[in-house]
């Protein structure tokens, strides 16, 4: 029967995703109890309530940002402010730092904490400008052998008419282009939203990581309610339809590992969740330590291809 | 079994269908007109230049040259990866996408020569569940671009959808950069895109491929926008220009090289397939 090969083949995946990523990350950070309690999670198919409670999670106002991650974990850190061309977005930081002893590039989504805050960055969602920014950094990366680092919280890429006006789409488009083409290692983590073609304008990574309680969407859960249900109230059944947490994303094999946070959550503790956050990284970038920047440009794109395999044909 | 009646002898003006327009009615003019007199001017309105919908078949035999299109991975089908049930069951949805449109998903391609030049060919069709992209569409196209570069002939895409398919949750956002892979690899071994974007060409295909041709060329009026107009509004409450997001507007803000009426698109993609055939 269709349903049991399918149940299978589901098995083994993630037996096999289970015995790489996860221990590795038991070795390092110590943490096995809490990556036991991962595992428990993804064999026992989440609630729609469980669901939910990720959503609720990754959009909580005290979550950990990127700067306050970047504050934490990087020395020396040297924001780069606009695309050099039209502008600067706040909703997208990049910059220069040290992390753990090498010289690396970030890019990430930020939301802000206050209400002017929160304005002035667009609650995290990038313009075009914020993209040209990211690719501006992606470029010095390259040209420095500086391995990049991107982390995603995004809600999606901002619905509006002057981000038309500048080119949205081509500029979503061509950051990944341009990701596709680095010789440089690139490690991304999804640290709350993962909302759409925001987040994966800076998303096309060698490895993809992703918090216990951020969220990886197509679309937003009330995007899809809205169109799907012709009501946006329904977001909760949306969401427990397409499943975006840390633990669907990881069987489907769209992420590489997730990273633990701290208990009940990473805005309980943002110390914690950075220590944890910081160890994930290190380790990926290890991972990819000494692989030629062909090799490392050559299985980026191998993996990009391979996600998702379509099914034999009938 | 009733006959079709040619209701354009009785009025000039069809009488609405469920309370919307008949599709054969033009929403700009409101001229109404037979199939045969449709398919005739390229479902272009002979009256005012709209430009009504194609279906891909039809995309296939208005562009390429007679008997030279062979299609490649008709095979692939769908399946349900995350067991997705909305109002209706996923697999409902392809089953009835399929009845309707006799395509086996949203992306026919193939291989084919337009004004005697060899290209290979991607199509989309926007009947088949909006033309929305999901894992096949993305293995489709992905096939379409390593068929270019083997054969060492430029690739041709026609889109028409309205982005990412949302059944399949977060691997229909992993077509995205699948996708844009698949256009590097075919820039890597020297290939060419030649996009075409019709009307709508919007969300997840517009952040990918299709905005990654090396020349970009749209229908008049395409509606060529990351969100559509609906949402923008709906969010920003935001006044929206008049022509928000159609392919005039991109061009006027520097977004595509070209828009091409249908009745002159065949010549102008065989130009263009010419030109970097000559530089080869």
């Amino acid at each position: 029967m269709a349903g049991e090969a399918e149940q299978l083949r589901l098995r083994s995946q993630l037996s096999r995703l289970r015995s790489l990523p996860l221990l590795r990350g038991a070795k390092l950070s110590g943490e096995l109890e809490r990556l036991q309690k991962q595992l428990d999670r993804i064999t026992s198919e989440p609630s729609d309530e469980e669901i939910w409670r990720s959503v609720e999670l990754a959009r909580h106002p005290e979550r950990p940002y990127t700067l306050d991650y970047v504050e934490r974990l990087l020395d020396d850190w040297f924001e780069l402010h606009g695309d050099h061309h039209h502008g600067d977005d706040a909703a997208l930081v990049a910059g220069l730092g040290r992390f753990r002893g090498r010289t690396i590039v970030l890019v990430g989504n930020q939301k802000g904490r206050d209400v002017k805050e929160r304005t002035r960055r667009n609650f995290g969602m990038a313009y075009p400008e914020g993209y040209g920014k990211a690719m501006r950094a992606m470029e010095l990366a390259e040209r420095h052998g500086f391995p990049l680092l991107s982390l995603v919280d995004i809600p999606g890429a901002y619905p509006g008419v002057t981000a038309e006006q500048h080119g949205q789409g081509g500029a979503i488009a061509r950051s990944q282009a341009l990701m596709s083409r680095l010789h440089v290692p690139v490690v991304t983590c999804v640290i709350g939203e993962g909302g759409s073609g925001g987040a994966i304008a800076t998303a096309l990574a060698d490895r993809v990581l992703m918090q216990e309680n951020a969220i990886y969407t197509v679309i937003s859960p009330e995007g899809c309610a809205a169109i799907l249900w012709r009501d946006a109230g329904e977001a909760r059944k949306a969401a427990a339809a397409f499943k975006p947490d840390a633990g669907h994303c990881l069987e489907l094999g769209v992420i590489d590992a997730i990273v633990p946070e701290p208990e009940p959550g990473a805005h309980t503790d943002h110390e914690g969740a950075a220590r944890l956050l910081g160890d994930a990284l290190q380790e990926s970038l290890e991972l990819l330590d000494g692989v030629p920047g062909d090799e490392l440009r050559r299985q980026r794109r191998v993996r990009f291809r391979t996600i998702g395999a379509v099914p034999a044909t009938r | 079994m009733s006959e079709r009646i040619d209701v354009s002898i009785e009025h000039k003006h069809a009488p609405p269908e469920n309370g919307r327009p008949h599709p054969n009615t033009c929403p700009t003019c409101g001229s109404h007109y037979r199939h045969d007199e449709l398919a005739a001017h390229l479902n272009v309105c002979p009256q005012c230049g709209h430009h009504f919908p194609v279906h891909a078949r039809e995309r296939i035999a208005q562009l390429t040259d007679d008997g030279s299109f062979v299609e490649e991975a008709a095979e692939l089908r769908s399946d349900d990866p995350l067991g997705f049930f909305d109002l209706r069951p996923y697999t409902e949805r392809l089953a009835e996408a399929e009845l309707t449109t006799g395509l086996g998903e949203a992306m026919v391609i193939g291989r084919a020569a337009i004004e005697q030049e060899p290209c290979q060919l991607a199509v989309m069709e926007f009947g088949f569940m909006g033309g929305s992209m999901g894992r096949v569409v993305g293995e489709k196209f992905a096939r379409a671009c390593e068929g270019a570069a083997e054969r060492g002939v430029p690739l041709v895409s026609v889109t028409t959808t309205g982005g990412a398919r949302m059944q399949e949750g977060i691997l229909s956002l992993m077509q995205l950069p699948k996708t844009v892979c698949a256009v590097e690899d075919l820039r890597d071994a020297g290939g060419t895109l030649i996009s075409v974007m019709a009307h709508p060409t919007t969300a997840g295909v517009l952040a990918s491929f299709a905005s990654l041709g090396d020349v970009l060329v749209a229908e008049p009026g395409a509606l060529l926008s990351f969100t559509g107009p609906r949402v923008v509004q709906q969010t920003t409450r935001e006044k929206l220009p008049e022509d928000f997001g159609l392919a005039e507007s991109n061009y006027r803000h520097g977004h595509v090289d070209a828009i091409v009426p249908r009745p002159e698109l065949r010549g102008t993609v065989g130009r263009l397939l010419r030109i970097f055939a000559d530089g080869r």
